[in-house]
């Protein structure tokens, strides 16, 4: 089976959007799902990667993600016509979608591109959706139109003030929980300590509110432990129990922990890939 | 002494003292300090004289013992006595009549507590590690004739297909068995390489990994097709698989795979890992070349705590120490003696330097400021009134608590079953542990579905896994014809 990349866009300094051939997992997928996939057959590193949109007639799934380390450093040099070594999935719980009144979508960064599929299948589900979506800078900002046409109501925020309101997402999901009658639930997607931050926001108000967790991960079918996370005082396995949850439940402090086990090896492994890299752009000028 | 034994053999003379003389055949093992620097596999294998010195150790005892407590009922004593007599080949044709993957099982076999157990040799010594060394035999014919065989043949294609899901031990000899009736077959793997906890949990320098990858490449030549990253119950459910994909028949052969942990605190600090992703990380996705090819990170350790007794234990030791770690202790709560994991690896652990903390168990992992790992709280134990199983139950003495320093702990207490299956297959009986439940022909609650292996058992081994193959895939067969 191959993997090949249908196309490749860059959305913004360091996010990509890559439509991969898929048709198995294109088929089977629900919002909120991921895959794990790999760009070396054999000795890659794994990497979970939600699926933004799938087109099932077509078999292609696309994936938003963005380039943090070597994995997806790798992932970002591939061009359009390669392929991917391997796509697994789809994996997880799907989001549980229905009618719940008036949701608050808030995305941060990259968690724009999981938030956006879940938003639309809620508006899709009746729900009137109001979105807060966030960047460090304009230029960071992806997907803004596509929350715009799904949204009934958009807030636009970036650190620097540079697109939208300069402010933290969690300023307007301050106000929007104030209102009456306030939302009836809210979903937050992105960093951890965004989540962290907007369920604390949330739970003043008793607004239920559902995280997306990006733990870090190998095999993505229960069988390491390597992605657990504390939930409401019980073990809970992300890939399998996940990777959505209650956020009010949820230890962020100690998930944000294990997330940098492996710093050290992870900027390790990519300054030997640009190094490599280097090297191999300097043989193709001489 | 070979050379005089067969004499004496020829002439009719060779006596049952004379055979007990014959000292047992140790196997030649890279040295012990040597190894804890390599990744290569620790047991060498007999020489062609040891071997046949160790088989004229047999008595070919007119019962065979030997074969009761092998679950796969291998002719022990016939091939036993054909390698005394140099009949390597014939050796390997017997043992296959039962086991197609000796290669694997003469390595990895509790010999101790199967077939070496009732060999009549270790009786006469009150020592199973004195009886015939069934199990390097087996390994020696495998290691030395194995890959010389040809491809199995094939029977005409009967127009039915079977999915197989898993590629484990059990995956594999049903994959082979049905594949030979005629039938088309695919395999679902839902890691990128197949082959099971063979190739993800046990490690190579235990089991080369090659020996599981020549299994795997006669498959393919036997037509068998292997897909892997598909996960069975997301990918496509068993149902669609059977209703859509056109499947007549199906073998669950996922294994167990859902580690269990100790509940205690502490368990969610940075350096706890399962055995299960300590082993994955280093078997499978080669983190023991990291920054040479691969880029799986785990934790660079000094000081190490392994919590278990059995094989997965001793393999989550010795692979510590061949990352590099300075001290590995293996903490177990109950005696030595008690401990499930093959005496072999426990010898060989020991040799490497792991240093066994027996009677002792952790309460708690401590942690700094960062969330890392510093060290473990364990309490002594003392041994009461067996329990259950027949093992003395451990018993905690009180106010003995003290605090091992360790930057990582590693947790081998075993894997319950993995719920995928369970949550998506509608009709599919489990037992309250989460294991599917099996006539004696392996066939399960669902027309056309059968199971074994782990799934079934709960976590055992690899012979059993294959005995089930053995069975599911006759039964496969038979279910197929009628
Ligand atoms: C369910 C799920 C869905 C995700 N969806 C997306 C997505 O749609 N788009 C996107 O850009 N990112 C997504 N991520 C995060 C993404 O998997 C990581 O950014 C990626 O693994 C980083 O790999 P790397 O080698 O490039 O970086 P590294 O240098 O290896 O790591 C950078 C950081 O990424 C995290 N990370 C590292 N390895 C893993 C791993 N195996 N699994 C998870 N996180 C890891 C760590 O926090 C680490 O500090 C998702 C994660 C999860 C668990
Ligand atoms: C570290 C370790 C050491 C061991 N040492 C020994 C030993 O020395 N001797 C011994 O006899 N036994 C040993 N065992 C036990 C032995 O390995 C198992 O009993 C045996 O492998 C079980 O075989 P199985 O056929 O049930 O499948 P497994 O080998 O468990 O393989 C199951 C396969 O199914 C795949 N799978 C799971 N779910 C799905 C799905 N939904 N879709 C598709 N594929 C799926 C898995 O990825 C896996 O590859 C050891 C086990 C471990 C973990
Ligand atoms: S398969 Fe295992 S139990 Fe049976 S004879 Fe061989 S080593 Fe002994
Ligand atoms: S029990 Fe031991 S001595 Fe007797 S036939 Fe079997 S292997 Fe030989
Ligand atoms: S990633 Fe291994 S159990 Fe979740």
């Amino acid at each position: 089976m191959s993997f090949k990349i249908l196309s490749k866009k860059q959305l913004s300094e360091n996010v990509f959007q890559m439509d991969v051939m898929a048709p198995l997992v294109a088929r089977s997928r629900k919002a909120g799902q991921f895959v794990i996939v790999s760009v070396d057959q054999d000795a890659g590193e794994r990497i979970p990667l939600t699926i933004a949109a799938a087109d099932a007639e077509n078999g292609s799934i696309r994936l938003i993600f963005q380039r943090v380390g070597k994995a997806t450093t790798q992932m970002a040099d591939l061009a359009e016509g390669e392929s991917l070594g391997y796509v697994a999935g789809p994996l997880g719980q799907p989001t549980h979608i229905k009618k719940f009144g008036t949701v608050v979508c808030v995305g941060g960064g990259i968690g724009n591109a999981p938030l956006l599929p879940i938003a639309t299948a809620l508006k899709e589900a009746g729900n009137t959706i109001i979105s807060i979506i966030g960047a460090r800078t304009k230029e960071l900002l992806i997907l803004e139109d596509e929350f715009r046409a799904i949204s009934d109501e958009l807030i636009v925020v970036s650190d620097d003030g540079s697109c939208g309101r300069k402010a933290l997402v969690t300023e307007p999901l301050k106000e929007i929980c104030s209102r009456d009658p306030k939302p009836d639930c809210a979903i937050a997607i992105g960093p951890a300590v965004m989540m962290k931050f907007c369920c604390d926001t949330t739970k003043e108000f008793n607004v239920p509110t559902q995280v997306s967790l990006n733990t870090i991960m190998v095999d993505g079918t229960g069988m390491c432990g390597g992605c657990r996370v504390e939930v409401g005082g019980q073990t809970k396995f992300v890939c399998v129990d996940g990777p959505e949850f209650d956020g009010h439940q949820v230890n962020f402090d100690q998930m944000m922990r294990r997330m940098s086990a492996y710093k050290e090896l992870e900027q390790k492994a990519l300054e030997q890939y640009q190094k490599h890299q280097c090297k191999i752009g300097l043989d193709q000028t001489a | 002494m070979l050379k005089e034994l067969l004499e004496k053999q020829n002439a009719g003379t060779l006596k049952a003292k004379d055979r007990y003389e014959i000292p047992a055949q140790d196997m030649p093992a890279q040295d012990g300090t040597e190894r804890r620097e390599n990744m290569n596999e620790v047991a060498l294998g007999y020489t062609e004289t040891q071997a046949r010195l160790e088989a004229m150790r047999c008595l070919q005892c007119r019962n065979a013992p030997c074969m009761e407590g092998c679950p796969v009922r291998i002719r022990i004593r016939e091939f036993v006595t054909a390698i005394a007599n140099g009949s390597f080949e014939e050796a390997l044709a017997i043992i296959k009549e039962n086991s197609l993957l000796p290669a694997v099982c003469g390595r990895v076999c509790p010999q101790e507590v199967q077939c070496q157990e009732t060999c009549t040799v270790g009786k006469k010594f009150k020592d199973p590690e004195k009886s015939v060394s069934i199990g390097r035999l087996e390994r020696y014919v495998a290691d030395r004739f194995g890959k010389q065989g040809e491809t199995p043949k094939v029977a005409p294609p009967t127009g039915k297909k079977v999915a197989i899901i898993g590629s484990g031990p059990g995956g594999i000899v049903v994959a082979a068995d049905v594949r030979r009736a005629g039938h088309d077959v695919t395999v679902f793997e839902a890691f990128h390489k197949p082959g099971g906890v063979m190739i993800y949990g046990i490690p190579e320098f235990r089991l080369p990994k090659s020996i599981v990858q020549e299994e795997i490449d006669v498959l393919e030549k036997m037509g068998v097709k292997i897909t892997c990253n598909f996960i069975v119950g997301r990918t496509r459910t068993i149902e669609q698989l059977m209703t859509e994909d056109g499947f007549d028949a199906v073998y669950v052969g996922v294994g167990a795979g859902l580690p269990k942990f100790m509940n205690i605190d502490g368990e969610q600090l940075v350096g706890v890992y399962s055995a299960n992703e300590y082993l994955t990380r280093a078997n499978l996705m080669k983190a023991y070349q990291f920054g040479k090819g691969s880029d799986t990170p785990i934790a660079v350790s000094k000081n190490v705590a392994v919590l278990g007794g059995g094989n997965v234990a001793m393999d989550a030791a010795r692979m510590a120490v061949r990352l590099g770690a300075e001290n590995v202790y293996l903490v177990y709560r109950r005696s030595e003696k008690e401990m499930p994991a093959r005496i072999e690896e426990v010898h060989h652990a020991k040799e490497e330097g792991v240093q066994f903390r027996t009677l002792q168990n952790p309460q708690r992992i401590l942690g700094d400021e960062k969330g890392n790992v510093v060290g473990a709280e364990c309490l002594k134990y003392e041994l009461g009134e067996p329990d259950d199983s027949g093992r003395r139950r451990p018993v905690p003495i009180k106010g003995s608590e003290f605090v091992i320093d360790v930057d990582t702990v590693i947790v081998a207490i075993g894997n319950g079953a993995n719920p995928l299956i369970q949550q998506t297959t509608p009709g599919l009986e489990f037992n309250k542990w989460g294991n599917i439940v099996v006539d004696e022909k392996c066939k399960t609650s669902l027309q056309g579905v059968y199971a074994g292996g782990d799934i079934v058992l709960g976590a055992a081994t690899v012979i059993l896994a294959m005995g089930q193959g053995r069975i599911a895939a006759a039964a496969i067969n038979q279910y197929l014809k009628d």
